[in-house]
């Protein structure tokens, strides 16, 4: 049965898994690379955008009409845009996937930050804090968990659009679809497929569980509402956690 | 500069733009592939939310859908249809992808709007005897009408740039352009194709918010009253703003 899967060309096939062992971790590897980076540049530019955005607020809103027109070209077409500028290399794909994770990220975190109850910044205020120790010991703490939403959104969309950059041939488990595509070659793509899936799911999961690290004043306070729900406003703490898990945002296409 | 002068140049060649395989056929076979795949996509989803949405069942399959939508590359999804025995024909592999694509925006917009429309209203309308009907079409509808409108405008930019990526699995529309401009090194082509596709994405975005002023049904009735700009700011202080608008 799984001698001849391969000449077969069978969607399933383990002999495939087995024989190409090394091109699929090497694949996949690169795939997280990408991935990693990309996020991880976009985080590390949205960040000061979104602080300045806040800051002045008349750049907000000329800051957000442009990452959402980038946000709208096609991937494809985005790559293409970029090769002639910066040559057929892994830097296209990962400026590309940088642009639009950005969006993602500046759009979460001011909205993170936008939703710091202002009687909380007053009383930081009050106790003398600066505009910078209150950034990153009041507003940024509390807009973890929109910043980890975003950052999540981000991260599960680049998984799945790595795969574009299939066509350059820096695309992690892209490359695998793209000469499967050709090759007819059917265990490659389901298994390059599914990897990928794979790998999104666990970088969500990975993602979620450094929240649930990050954030230890929300652990205790998933429980307290309980108590306190008897009179309060039951639906409050059903509201509380809707922007993490109940973002109708559609994802990039790819 | 080179590129954009050649880029230019190829853009300003008349035989580029006519003929089979020209700039007209395939921007044609783009607007139909996004136009079929929409309506057959609101067909499946819209009911299913707006159902959905009025029972108030289904809110976990209704928001994670899009959660799957996302995690599942396009790509993987039009090289697996391609080369099933569904790619016998061109066409079958891009449709099913593009409106498989379609719906979770769809789905989890409107399954939203439904939930969030205003609920004292949606109680006071009841208390004033409408039957579920009327409260759906009279009530519910109107006010999730911006949500529904944002699935639609995300749906299909999402339609037009998968569209793009059916011609890497051999379909047909603008996207080709580049591929085969990819294929054969030209890489002027592959700017030019690059560039109307994303003129056609931003002009489809641009005519959806537009148009989805224009049918707002709340337009009329709010128009000039202090009370709508306090409602739009609040929405959009509220909720979906950090995602919602992130078509």
């Amino acid at each position: 049965m799984s001698k001849g899967c391969l000449a077969a060309n069978e969607w399933i096939c383990g002999e495939y898994v087995r024989s190409r062992q090394e091109e699929l971790t090497d694949a996949t590897l690169q795939h997280i690379g990408i991935t990693v980076a990309s996020v991880g540049i976009g985080l590390l530019i949205a960040l000061p955008l979104a602080f300045l955005a806040r800051r002045y607020r008349v750049a907000a809103s000329p800051l957000l009409a442009l990452t959402t027109i980038l946000y709208t070209v096609p991937s494809l077409a985005m790559l293409a845009l970029l090769v002639p500028m910066l040559g057929i290399s892994v830097s296209v794909v990962v400026t590309a996937l940088v642009l639009y994770s950005l969006t993602i990220l500046l759009r979460n975190i001011l909205a993170g930050l936008e939703s710091v109850p202002e009687e909380v910044r007053e009383s930081a205020r009050g106790m003398g804090y600066g505009p910078l120790r209150m950034l990153l010991t009041v507003e940024l703490p509390l807009s973890l968990p929109a910043l980890m939403a975003g950052v999540r959104i981000a991260t599960v969309s680049t998984v799945a659009m790595t795969t574009v950059g299939g066509i350059i041939d820096f695309g992690g488990l892209g490359n695998l679809l793209f000469s499967g595509l050709d090759s007819v070659f059917k265990a490659q793509v389901l298994t390059a497929s599914v990897i990928c899936v794979v790998l999104a799911i666990v970088a969500d999961l990975l993602l979620l569980g450094l929240q649930w690290l990050l954030t230890p004043w929300a652990r205790s306070r998933s429980r307290k509402p309980v108590r306190a729900r008897a009179d309060d406003a039951p639906s409050d703490s059903a509201e509380a956690e809707a922007p993490a898990g109940a973002t109708p945002l559609a994802g990039k296409a790819v | 500069m080179g590129v954009v002068a050649d880029t230019w140049s190829w853009l300003t060649t008349g035989e580029n733009w006519s003929g089979t395989g020209g700039v007209w056929d395939r921007l044609g076979e783009h607007l139909f592939l996004t136009l079929v795949c929409m309506v057959i996509a609101c067909a499946v989803a819209l009911p299913i939310a707006l159902w959905l949405g009025h029972i108030g069942r289904g809110g976990a399959l209704a928001i994670n859908i899009s959660n799957v939508g996302r995690a599942v590359p396009t790509l993987a999804v039009l090289v697996l249809l391609t080369i099933s025995p569904l790619g016998r024909s061109e066409l079958w592999p891009t449709v099913i992808a593009l409106v498989l694509f379609a719906i979770p925006p769809l789905l989890t917009n409107a399954y939203v709007g439904m939930r969030e429309a205003d609920r004292d209203v949606v109680e006071a309308a009841r208390g004033m005897g409408m039957s579920g009907g009327q409260l759906l079409a009279r009530v519910e509808l109107p006010l999730a009408y911006p949500l529904i409108m944002t699935g639609v405008r995300t749906a299909t930019v999402q339609v037009v740039a998968t569209a793009t990526l059916a011609a890497i699995a051999g379909g047909g529309g603008l996207g080709r352009i580049i591929t085969e401009g990819f294929n054969t090194y030209r890489t002027p082509q592959v700017v030019a194709g690059a560039v109307l596709v994303a003129v056609l994405a931003l002009l489809v975005e641009g005519a959806l918010v537009l148009l989805s002023r224009w049918l707002d049904p709340m337009r009329r009735r709010t128009a000039g009253g202090p009370a709508s700009g306090a409602a739009d700011a609040d929405a959009a202080a509220g909720r979906g703003v950090p995602v919602s608008a992130t078509s």
